[in-house]
């Protein structure tokens, strides 16, 4: 089976060490996605497989075939940005853009979690079907990206305007 | 990476026979083996895909729950039953790692994760009995702050990194194996080795023997129950300590107790002489800290992680002292 790449279908690497970042990045040239640390530290490789946000560094591209991969290239619809983009430009949410197409798909990811009502570290009851993004809640999902330039009061804040509202 | 060769398990006993011979490896989410394999401490010559077996959750007959191996981190968390009546997993699972990672973990890969020591990813410049046995260790002269303190040998001082597993451990999690010679189950607490002349030999299990399933007794005990995970930054860290813990008083007293603890010891380390110290004691922290001492008499420090035996000592008193609160709310 193919693996598809933002709608497209794409013959599977024959080399089963070719790990799915190195994939898009190296025989697709999709750049968008970065390779920060290659070992699963930093976040800056996140990829939405079936909507659920994974780390493409440690993912095997062969063992993903049949599925269905958004990069942050897959966002934007036809010219329009995702409204993650516009919120990440309108509040600085970067300075040197390394880690910011991960921490967009991350956002995608986790707002689809806290949809569906997935628990963090901080949330206080775990019955509760619905959770607040509130601060507490957005850096705790965030904490798989980093960004080092120091932007994260900007990327919090952009993550709240689309997905929180202005309690974040 | 060496070069390697790639397949789909369609069943467990599939999986068997795909792994026999060579040096085959069962891959799950990959989020530990393929780290591995980039640095050449794992270099293995197959892979033998096995997220696409039973990633179920599902009630048993006696009204415990039945995990498959396959089912992702972020899906036992999730789990409405897990929620309800075994909070502490939940609670660990989601004390571990970052969203991304527990989205690919699965359940059977957390069990065989690797210990996170430096010395034994270092392959180019440090000894390493448990990479290469007979080597040396690096480790205990070294800087080993985040080390155990409990269960090592002179030959090895890694950790066991798992959250999860120290969850599993004061549930009584039995561990459900296939192999070659048919199935077994098999007590979480059993699964693990520690390390005394052999650290590069982690576990129980037999050449090519595949975990497919993770049972949890049923427990009114794991209703009342939490995890405390103690570490350098208050997210996507390794613990220095936890502890995970449920408790259930009769009036003033302890009526019985499960208590295991993580980041400290080569294996999950279920806390059996805390429990025997706690059982009918006065639920005060007193007691706690009493039994506390109790688990960790036999602690043997290094230069560079002391801290961890006070550590271990309060942190277990502060969450049973939390339960005690809750239980009286």
């Amino acid at each position: 089976m193919p693996i598809i790449i933002n709608g497209r279908e794409e013959p599977v690497p024959a080399d089963a060490r070719v790990s799915l970042l190195d994939f898009v990045r190296e025989q697709l040239e999709l750049f968008g996605t970065k390779k920060g640390c290659n070992q699963g530290a930093c976040g800056a490789c996140t990829v939405l497989v079936d909507g659920e946000r994974i780390l493409s560094c440690l993912a095997l591209a062969v063992q993903y075939d049949g599925r269905e991969v958004t990069t942050i290239e897959g966002l934007a619809s036809g010219g329009a940005l995702h409204p993650l983009q516009q919120a990440f430009i309108d509040h600085d949410g970067f300075q040197c853009g390394y880690c910011t197409p991960g921490q967009i798909c991350s956002a995608v990811g986790m707002a689809e979690e806290v949809a569906r009502g997935v628990p963090s570290h901080v949330t206080v009851e775990l019955d509760a079907m619905e959770i607040a993004l509130d601060h507490d809640e957005l850096r705790e999902r965030m904490s798989g990206n980093l960004c080092r330039c120091g932007a994260h009061n900007g990327i919090v804040d952009a993550i709240a305007e689309v997905y929180a509202g202005a309690g974040a | 990476m060496i070069e390697l060769a790639y397949s789909r398990a369609t069943d467990a006993a599939d999986a068997i026979r795909r792994a026999e011979g060579g040096n085959a490896k069962y891959l799950g989410g990959g989020t530990n083996l393929v780290d591995l394999m980039r640095e050449t401490v794992e270099v293995p010559s197959a892979l033998v895909d096995v997220t696409g077996l039973s990633a179920e959750i599902g009630e048993t007959d006696d009204g415990g729950l039945m995990i498959g191996a396959a089912a992702r981190n972020t899906a036992v968390a999730e789990h409405p039953a897990v929620r309800a009546r075994y909070p502490m997993l939940t609670r660990a699972i989601v004390a571990g790692a970052s969203a991304q990672i527990r989205n690919m973990a699965t359940v059977g890969g957390n069990l065989l994760q690797r210990t996170r020591c430096t010395y034994f990813y270092d392959t180019d410049g440090s000894r390493c009995n448990k990479r290469s046995p007979g080597e040396g260790c690096d480790a205990i002269e070294g800087f080993n702050r985040i080390h155990a303190i409990l269960g090592t040998s002179p030959h090895c001082v890694a950790t066991h990194p798992s959250d999860m597993c120290v969850a599993l451990a004061a549930l009584d999690a039995i561990v459900h194996l296939r192999g070659a010679s048919g199935e077994r189950t098999i007590a979480l607490t059993d699964l693990y080795r520690l390390p005394e002349d052999h650290p590069d030999i982690e576990t129980v299990l037999e050449s090519g023997e595949l975990i497919t399933a993770v049972e949890l007794p049923p427990s009114e005990l794991a209703a009342h129950s939490t995890y405390r995970k103690v570490r350098d930054r208050a997210s996507y860290a390794f613990a220095l300590v936890s502890v995970a813990a449920a408790l259930e008083l009769d009036g003033d007293s302890v009526a019985d107790v499960r208590l295991a603890l993580g980041g400290v010891a080569p294996k999950p380390w279920r806390a059996w002489r805390a429990e025997e110290a706690l059982r009918g004691s006065p639920a005060t922290e007193e007691s706690f800290l009493e039994a506390a001492e109790a688990e960790l008499a036999e602690a043997r420090p290094l230069a560079g992680n002391a801290f961890k035996v006070d550590l271990a000592r309060r942190t277990l008193a502060a969450v049973l002292q939390t339960l005690t609160e809750g239980a009286r709310r």
